[in-house]
């Protein structure tokens, strides 16, 4: 193992310390948000709103998706969810930081989250790697393409090694991929599509591949 | 209660405490970085592992609850292992820097790396770099020091009451600071300085100024808050180079207020330190012969007045007082604030329920008052008490954010809000006295006080806080108009020939008639020592021997850390010695001669160190003249950081009240 330089390796998405330039003056939730906080925090007893934390910071960060393209916190909104919760803005930034699925900086319209733990790394994750690279422009975890459309992340085990190698695009686990089936994935994003998510040969959930083994009415 | 026995010694501790706590009483020494008996528990830094007896694995001793009859090891080869472990891991991201850092030799780190620490390290990878914060003028960091124990953020959080700071990130990239870059908005942010184990967190005004084998140390008590703090003053070459807190449970616990804190670079600047006697319309330099030479051809046959200043020793008041009864004069004062206090009985004027006993308090109402910036150390006991629940607090007058919730009261809605408190509090600011219908206020207070059951046997509910650390020992000496005698406002409107401004800084000086010859004793030049006549350069309390009696009642005692600069001298030497040249010599030629005479006229001074009396057993309140104001309340102290001349002299002070107070003050009053 070699020494890592300060915020180097797969936390490279992921600003700690004083946030960057980019941020925005303000945020407000929008009403789309406001229906699902109303169900969230209705979930947790009064005056225990703080639960509520890490919910709320995805609510704000699917609303920046939906309505800059990119979805991240910013640090704005991080007040303003620390005054919805009535707690410190700092339990909050200490939340929204130590979590790596939420993006404390602006990242691309597609989020490539390449799963490269031992079982897909065994599965083929490098080939995986390779054509998000190359189809997607990318240089190298942390990268955001030049077109602003993708950010490449390394992430720890998504838990879906059943049906390894595993790309996650934002929220949508992509299974039992490989370099071309990657590739076409990614062309199909830049096309503006989302294709079904799932096994990408067809698996039907963690079944087999193939098909069922067992059960199928003909061990009599 | 519960027996555990440690390491042979058996020992009984509450059910409840901890194994470190166990091994305390037992008397075994326990490493630990993240404990801190006065915050809460974390269990994070892993140093005070121990052995306990049927536990798999050694235990954190800090989080892990006693049971009785538990056995409990702390020097066994396996629990030496288990540290050793923690510290090489500790030791894996701390610079080797010690030579350079302020924390070298008083640092927990370096004193248990002696202890477990290995003389090389396995590790071979780099370390990490963090970046340093800023977290205010005062603190100094150096992030990279930092071990992860988190004191500090569960100080400001439990103690301070201002949750800023936090650890961002995880694992490698985790990081301690505000994140948004601010300077800590807390007034006792100098504590931050002392519970952090390493250096990562030092005093930026003694940034690379000493070592701590290198200081003279002095027991004293701070002066610049009406609280009395124990202090520590660490002087080198006469020079005092750092002020801490010591621990004092029944005032201050270990905290201190960044005003006592900081300002000591204030005592080196616009000082007083020679007399000056005005000659020709100007002052001018002149020696101690000349200047009480003035004194004496000038007071003789003169109508005299004098007033104590809100930091002054009780000796130097006593003294002026005993000068002024023998050259037949009763005009006294030491309420520069014209604060209409009631001195005819103590606990009119006093925090009678005592700075402790606020942890029995279940309601509080504050009036006119605003404890988070009069006596922060105070407002930090209050916070305590609320932490621990059911507590309610109520504010007539301006409410400001005192760190726990508060509630906006009329005054006639307080006795309502005290309603059904077992142990209800009236806290009192002197600033609310210092108006017209100040006396009526006092009033007010203490009925509301006895209304809601504040004043028993057992309980005392009524709670004057003053300011300044010689407000409370001016008013058990009495230094007030006597028979027939003058008060401050009468004085300065002619009433007197000739003034004595004993330390008193704290008005202003263009209220003097003109005509009045001003004697102006201190330490500090100032708007007073200007229009003086004589000038008799006094000590601070960092360079004198004195007495203070702090808001509860406590007589105190600081000591002489350096001595006066220049020919400066104690003040009571100076009155002893005018008195001597106006042919009235005062009957003492001692320190302790003083102290005796003092005690023997106020057995207060006699009882050293002890808190206020328990309860009341007099209910009647001070006398109310005049009907109560319409006015609302205004607090007296805006600007936390300068108050007095030393804190107005202070550049550090200077600098946190740049940083702190919006919209940014004019520079330096005056």
């Amino acid at each position: 193992m070699s020494a890592q330089g300060p915020g180097g390796g797969f936390h490279a998405t992921h600003a700690v310390g004083k946030a960057e330039a980019a941020q925005p003056t303000e945020f407000a939730f929008d009403a789309a948000s406001e229906a699902e906080i109303e169900k969230i925090i209705a979930r947790y007893p009064a005056g225990k709103q703080a639960s509520a934390v890490i919910p709320l910071l995805y609510i704000v960060q699917r609303q920046m998706g939906r309505v800059t393209g990119s979805a991240w916190v910013p640090r704005v909104a991080m007040d303003v969810i620390a005054q919805r919760l009535s707690m410190p803005p700092m339990r909050v930034y200490e939340v929204a930081t130590f979590y790596l699925m939420f993006n404390t900086k602006p990242i691309g319209r597609y989020h490539l989250q390449v799963c490269g733990t031992t079982p897909c790394m065994l599965r083929g994750s490098d080939d995986v790697l390779a054509a998000c690279k190359s189809a997607g422009g990318l240089k190298g975890y942390g990268d955001t393409s030049a077109d602003g459309l993708f950010t490449l992340t390394e992430v720890e085990c998504l838990g879906a090694c059943v049906n390894a190698p595993i790309l996650q695009v934002d929220d949508d686990y992509y299974e039992d991929l490989d370099y071309d089936s990657t590739v076409r994935l990614i062309e199909a994003l830049k096309r503006g599509e989302r294709p079904p998510h799932g096994s990408a040969i067809g698996r039907q959930t963690s079944a087999p591949e193939g098909g069922p083994m067992v059960l199928t009415g003909s061990e009599d | 209660m519960a027996k555990v026995t440690v390491d042979g010694i058996e020992v009984e501790v509450p059910n409840g405490a901890s194994v470190l706590q166990a091994c305390e009483a037992a008397g075994k020494e326990v490493p630990r970085f993240c404990y801190h008996e006065r915050l809460s528990v974390a269990g994070n830094c892993r140093m005070c592992l121990v052995e306990v007896e049927k536990a798999p694995k050694p235990v954190a001793s800090c989080a892990y609850p006693v049971m009785d009859g538990m056995k409990v090891f702390t020097d066994t080869p396996v629990v030496r292992n288990a540290r050793r472990g923690v510290m090489e891991f500790l030791l894996i991201n701390h610079p080797l820097d010690c030579p350079i850092c302020d924390q070298g030799g008083e640092c927990d780190l370096q004193d248990q790396a002696m202890a477990y620490g290995r003389d090389l390290s396995r590790y071979d990878e780099g370390k990490r770099a963090v970046k340093d914060k800023y977290v205010g003028p005062l603190i100094k960091t150096v992030m990279n020091r930092c071990i992860h124990c988190t004191r500090c953020v569960r100080f400001a959080a439990e103690v301070a009451g201002v949750p800023e700071m936090g650890a961002t990130g995880r694992g490698e990239s985790m990081e301690i600071g505000t994140y948004v870059e601010k300077a800590l908005s807390s007034e006792l942010s100098g504590n931050l300085i002392d519970i952090c184990p390493v250096g990562a967190l030092t005093s930026r005004p003694y940034a690379f100024v000493s070592r701590p084998w290198e200081l003279r140390k002095t027991e004293s008590v701070d002066v610049l808050d009406a609280v009395g703090a124990a202090i520590r003053v660490d002087v080198r070459g006469g020079e005092v180079l750092r002020i801490m807190p010591r621990v004092h449970d029944d005032v201050n616990e270990e905290w201190l207020g960044d005003r006592g804190r900081f300002s000591f670079d204030g005592l080196k600047r616009n000082r007083l330190d020679r007399p000056w006697v005005r000659r020709d319309g100007k002052l001018q330099p002149a020696s101690w012969a000349e200047a009480l030479g003035a004194i004496a051809r000038a007071l003789p046959g003169k109508r005299l007045g004098a007033i104590a200043g809100d930091t002054m020793d009780a000796e130097s008041m006593f003294a002026l007082k005993g000068l002024m009864a023998a050259l037949g004069s009763q005009n006294l004062d030491c309420r520069q604030d014209g604060a209409k206090l009631d001195a005819s009985r103590p606990d009119y004027y006093l925090f009678n329920t005592g700075i402790a006993g606020i942890e029995q308090a279940d309601a509080i109402v504050i009036i006119g008052s605003n404890p988070r910036v009069e006596a922060p150390v105070l407002n930090a006991r209050i916070r305590k008490r609320w932490m621990t629940g059911a507590l309610r607090v109520g504010v007539v007058g301006p409410v400001a954010d005192l760190t726990y919730p508060t509630q906006a009261v009329a005054m006639g809605e307080a006795g309502a809000f005290l309603d059904g408190a077992k142990n209800p509090m009236v806290i009192l600011g002197r600033g609310a006295l210092a108006r017209e219908d100040g006396a009526a206020v006092l009033a007010a207070a203490w009925d509301l006080a006895k209304q809601a059951g504040g004043l028993r046997e057992d309980w005392h509910g009524f709670n004057l806080l003053h300011q300044f650390g010689g407000q409370v020992a001016a008013l058990d000496l009495g230094f007030l108009p006597g028979e027939g005698g003058l008060d401050m406002a009468g004085m300065l409107a002619g009433g007197v020939d000739a003034l004595w401004l004993l330390g008193a800084d704290g008005f202003d000086a263009s209220r003097i008639a003109p005509g009045t010859f001003v004697i102006y004793q201190g330490h500090h030049g100032e708007a007073a020592a200007a229009r003086a006549d004589v000038i008799l350069p006094g000590a601070t309390y960092t360079e004198k021997d004195g007495t203070y009696v702090n808001t509860e009642g406590r007589v105190q005692r600081g000591r002489m850390a350096v001595t006066p600069p220049g020919e400066a001298r104690e003040d009571w030497k100076i009155i002893r010695a005018a008195s001597q040249m106006l042919g009235v010599t005062l009957p003492y030629d001692s320190l302790e001669a003083l102290r005796a005479e003092m005690a023997a006229a106020h057995p207060v001074f006699a009882r050293l160190d002890q808190g206020p009396l328990p309860g009341c057993t007099d209910d009647a309140g001070p006398v109310a003249t005049g009907a109560l104001g319409m006015a609302p309340f205004q607090l007296p102290i805006q600007n936390y950081w300068q108050v007095d001349p030393i804190t107005r002299a202070s550049p550090t002070m200077a600098e946190c009240a740049a940083t702190y107070l919006q919209p940014k003050p004019l520079l330096a009053a005056e």
